[in-house]
Formats: structure tokens, C-alpha cells, sequence
């Protein structure tokens, strides 16, 4: 028992450890953000806001916020959409290539970053969409449409499905059905699906740096600013793109959380 | 070709739900079909265009499609394609053993040691990096391991240090651990929790040590979903330029640093398609060799 006891604390303190490791560097990288030290160590040097403030008077950073909004905000449009017609076909139909289909859709995330973006260059440059913003939005869309069929599939099993019958029974077509049935019960999962999906484009750096040309987005420009030397402006572009991809991840997890309690207190 | 089916069906008591017949087939496809176009146009055709352009030829830096086997021949008698080729499976093996053995317990403890609120808040945590820059994590993670940086601080307060931690493989293993652990702890936590309780009992219960409990019962039982996830940190691991970049120093290159490079320095795309097939070769062979090995039925 008294062992067991001394275990249990020593796998507790194990697993506190493993996510200092995972968190250290997020927590790190606020810190130093408002640190005056060009290269930050321990002991700490003064609070300070000039990074923050280098960063707010420069134009090309300004240039490519706006890129990355207008990037993840398209993708995760197209990828929530991409996504939600194909957990429902996936959820309602059943046809001979269906393996094929779900693999064409599922497998983007196993090729590696890299190929894909050498890929998409050589791709996008041959059909005429080199170094465009529409290149980065069409790339991105491939890459997250799985995490959005992912979401929204998860929420389409868990509906009764002869609320959708019922709907056909009083005479709704089935494009009616799906808007005034299927669309509400999923639309949890698919504001969630919109913010993941955003938030994953809004951190791509890879494919992003290969085929954006000349619209960098904001990882590309921190790739930039990280290969040139230390400079603690990507602790402040970083905390910015942190917070953002943050409150999306929170956002997504609320809105699937909150509805699946509203629900339990609903049935019970 | 298809038939309209609900996975969950209705007892054959139930009068059946008159389903709308008009214009079904345009409905079916309207969901179908956006995909297959989509991934069709913009994730098969650029792979098959890869494999294509690795045969295409470069003349007066100007790519011309071509068929031969120049790039391929050129490539593949070099022999710092070969050390990066070595190098990059070298250092995705190791990651993927530290990562799975560092996942273990923190993945035990979650899926047998806390309540189902803890769990859920711990992989509500593990969620959250893999949605945030892993570029900025990186460059913390340089500034963190430099030679006058915390840790070294830090070790320096005992009397310790400095050690040389950038440009090493360490270096290259903590970038490869920040982009996988958290998704292997996860896999591991789920494929733990899923095993049949009864069976670690009664091992438990017939006097089966703790340690070999884990060895014949609980890994066993975990054994898909484990190999799943020794296969992406796998993938990943082999597939990232920019730790072994940022932190292992690049010295030689790793396979994904020989495409950038290649791609960056000039036309030669070619011959970056070369590498990008190959690891697309090496990945398929591990990947099938790892689902096989996930599925065959266990003998003895």
C-alpha cells in the first residue's frame, strides 16, 4: 500500500514534468518577449516593450497578419465545407470505393510537410498558380480538410439517425432535411472544425514559405527573421501567433464542451 | 453503384421513412464529389507531378519535362546523399524510441491513475501545442539550450556546466520530442484506456509482478495503437527540417534540409524530387510494415 502510494506520487510527478517539457518553450518564449535582453538567459533582464513595439511599426509584419487572416479564414471556409460533405457521405452512404474515398481524404496529414510543399510548387507552378495567395489558401485546404471530416464525423455518430427520417416523413426534400436537421445538429462540431482548421493554416510554415512567393505569411516571415539571427522580435510575433492559435483551440473545445452539457441536461 | 444506407438502422418493425426520391442522385453527388475533385486537383496530381518531375531535366536553369534517369543516377551515386539518408533514418529510429519510452508512464498514468476529469484536462493540454507555432517553440527551445542560455544558467548555480547542447543530436532529438510527444502520449493514453481492465486484474491477481504485468499483458494488449504511434513520430520526426536545422546544426543535412537547400539554392527541383521520392518510398515501407505488424495475429 505504502509503496504503491510512494509510485502513484512519483508517476504524478513524471507526468508534471513531461508537460513543463511540452509547455516550457510557449511559456519561455511570452517571457522573453518582454525581455530587454537581446539574448535572454537566467538571471532575467528589465521589462520591456520595444519588441513589441519593433514589431507594431513594421510594415511587412502588418502586411502579413492580413495575409495569414485572410489565409485561415478562406481555409478554414473551404476545409469546414470539404469536411462536412464528406463525413455526411461517409455517415449516410455505403459504395464500393469508399475506402479509397475516405483514404484520399484522410491521408494528406502522413505526407511529410516538406514533400508536400516541393509538391505544391512544382504543381501550382505548372498550372499557373505560382506565388499566389489563392496557391496558399488551395494548399492549406488540403492539408486541414481531414481534421475537419475528422470533428464533424465524430459529432454525425452521435445523432439519432431517424431524426433526419423524420424530417424526410413530414415531407422535407432531402436538401431541406439537411439544412434544417443535419446543419444545426453538427453546427458545434463545425465551428470547432472552422477554428482548428484555422488555426493549423494560420501556424503552416512549410508549404507556406515554398509556394507564397512574395505574400508572406506571418510563419514564414518568423522563418525568415529566425534564419537570419537571435532576435527577440520572434518572441513578440510569436506570443501574438500563440494567443491567436490559443484562443482558437479554446474556442473549439468550449463550443463542443458546452453543447454536449446542455445536451445531457436536456435528455436528463 | 451506391445505396442510400443509415448505419443505424431502425428495427424492420418501424414503418419505413419515406425517402425523398426526387433528384437524389444530384444530392448524393453534390456531397460526394467536391472532395475527390479537390484532393484529385490539388493533393494526386501534385504527388504524381513530383514523381514526374524527378525524371524532368534542367537546362540553362530552365526545368524542360523530359524522361530520363539523370537526376536519379547523379543522386544516387553521391555519397552525401547517402550519409543524409543514413543520418535522417538514424535519428528518426532514435526519436522514435526516447519518444515512446518518455510517453510511457506519463500515457499509463493517464489512462489507469486519474480520474476521468484529470484525463481530460491533460489531453485538453497535450491538444494545445499541436495547434501552436512549432517554429517559435524551436527558436525557444535554441534560445533555451544555447551555451549562455537557462539551462545552462540554471546548471550553472551548482556548478555544473556549460555543455554544449545546440548543433548536437540532442539538440535534434528535443526538437523532434517538442513536435511528437504530445501526439504519442495521447495514442498511447487511448490505446491504454481502451484495454480490458479484467485482464491486468487477473494478472494482478494470479501474482504476475507489476513490471511483467506491463511486459505480457498490458503492451500486448496496447500493441496497435502503440505501433500507430511509434509509426507517426516516425513520419514526423523523419519529415521535419527544422529541428535538425535550428538545433542538430545541419551538419551533414538530413534528408528534408537536402530539399530545402536544393529547392532554395536554385532550379535543381528535380533533383529534390529525387529525395522527395525517395523518402515517400522509405515512409510507405515503414508505414506498411508497421500496420502489418499492428494486425498480424500474435503466435505462441
Amino acid at each position: 500500500m505504502n509503496s504503491d502510494r510512494v509510485l502513484k506520487w512519483f508517476l504524478y510527478g513524471y507526468l508534471a514534468l513531461v508537460l513543463v517539457f511540452i509547455f516550457a518553450p510557449i511559456v519561455f518564449s511570452i517571457i522573453f518577449s518582454f525581455n530587454s535582453d537581446r539574448f535572454p538567459t537566467i538571471p532575467l533582464g528589465s521589462f520591456t516593450l520595444k519588441w513589441y513595439e519593433t514589431i507594431w511599426q513594421d510594415p511587412d509584419v502588418w502586411e502579413a497578419a492580413r495575409t495569414s487572416l485572410i489565409v485561415s479564414f478562406s481555409v478554414a471556409t473551404i476545409a469546414t465545407f470539404l469536411g462536412f460533405a464528406t463525413a455526411y457521405t461517409d455517415y449516410r452512404y455505403r459504395f464500393k470505393l469508399k475506402p479509397l474515398y475516405l483514404a484520399l481524404i484522410l491521408l494528406p496529414p502522413t505526407i511529410p510537410l516538406i514533400i508536400m510543399a516541393l509538391a505544391m510548387l512544382a504543381w501550382f507552378a505548372k498550372i499557373g498558380l505560382a506565388g499566389k495567395v489563392i496557391s496558399i489558401i488551395i494548399a492549406h485546404s488540403v492539408l486541414t480538410a481531414p481534421f475537419a471530416m475528422a470533428i464533424i464525423r465524430l459529432r454525425l455518430s452521435q445523432m439519432d439517425a431517424s431524426l433526419e427520417a423524420a424530417a424526410w416523413n413530414l415531407g422535407a426534400d432531402q436538401w431541406r432535411a439537411l439544412r434544417r436537421v443535419i446543419v444545426p445538429f453538427c453546427r458545434p462540431a463545425i465551428i470547432s472544425s472552422f477554428c482548428l482548421t484555422a488555426a493549423v493554416s494560420f501556424d503552416e510554415f512549410a508549404i507556406a514559405w515554398f509556394i507564397s512567393g512574395l505574400n508572406k505569411t506571418i510563419p514564414v516571415i518568423i522563418l525568415e527573421i529566425v534564419t537570419g539571427n537571435i532576435d527577440p522580435q520572434v518572441n513578440a510575433i510569436g506570443s501574438f501567433v500563440f494567443l491567436t492559435s490559443i484562443t482558437l483551440v479554446v474556442i473549439a473545445q468550449v463550443v463542443l464542451m458546452t453543447r454536449d452539457k446542455k445536451e445531457k441536461v436536456h435528455h436528463g | 453503384m451506391s445505396v442510400s444506407n443509415h448505419p443505424t438502422k431502425t428495427p424492420s418493425s418501424d414503418p419505413k421513412p419515406v425517402r425523398p426520391r426526387q433528384r437524389s442522385d444530384l444530392f448524393q453527388q453534390a456531397l460526394r464529389l467536391p472532395i475527390v475533385i479537390w484532393q484529385g486537383l490539388f493533393f494526386i496530381a501534385p504527388l504524381f507531378f513530383l514523381v514526374a518531375m524527378s525524371f524532368f531535366i534542367v537546362r540553362n536553369y530552365r526545368m524542360t519535362e523530359a524522361f530520363e534517369m539523370k537526376n536519379w543516377l547523379k543522386m544516387m551515386s553521391r555519397d552525401y546523399f547517402w550519409d543524409s539518408y543514413g543520418l535522417t533514418i538514424g535519428l528518426a529510429t532514435l526519436a522514435t524510441l526516447v519518444v515512446m519510452t518518455v510517453a510511457f508512464p506519463a500515457a499509463y498514468t493517464l489512462a489507469f491513475r486519474v480520474s476521468d476529469t484529470t484525463r481530460r484536462w491533460a489531453i485538453f493540454l497535450l491538444i494545445i501545442p499541436f495547434f501552436t507555432s512549432y517554429l517559435v517553440r524551436i527558436f525557444s527551445w535554441y534560445v533555451i539550450l544555447a551555451e549562455s542560455g537557462v539551462i545552462n544558467a540554471m546548471l550553472g548555480y551548482i556548478g555544473l556546466g556549460p555543455y554544449v547542447m545546440l548543433n548536437t543530436k540532442f539538440g535534434t532529438i528535443i526538437g523532434y520530442m517538442t513536435l511528437t510527444l504530445p501526439l504519442v502520449i495521447i495514442l498511447q493514453t487511448f490505446s491504454l484506456a481502451n484495454i480490458d481492465r479484467r485482464l491486468v486484474e487477473a494478472a494482478h491477481n494470479l501474482g504476475c509482478r507489476p513490471w511483467r504485468t506491463i511486459i505480457r499483458v498490458v503492451l500486448p494488449l496496447a500493441k496497435t495503437g502503440f505501433i500507430i504511434a511509434a509509426v507517426f513520430c516516425f513520419i514526423l520526426s523523419f519529415g521535419d527540417f527544422v529541428s535538425p536545422y535550428y538545433l542538430g546544426g545541419s551538419k551533414p543535412p538530413t534528408l528534408p534540409i537536402l530539399i530545402v537547400d536544393t529547392v532554395k539554392s536554385g532550379q535543381q527541383w528535380p533533383r529534390a524530387a529525387v529525395v522527395a521520392v525517395v523518402m515517400m518510398v522509405t515512409l510507405f515501407i515503414v508505414a506498411f510494415g508497421g500496420i502489418a505488424a499492428a494486425y498480424r495475429r500474435r503466435t505462441a
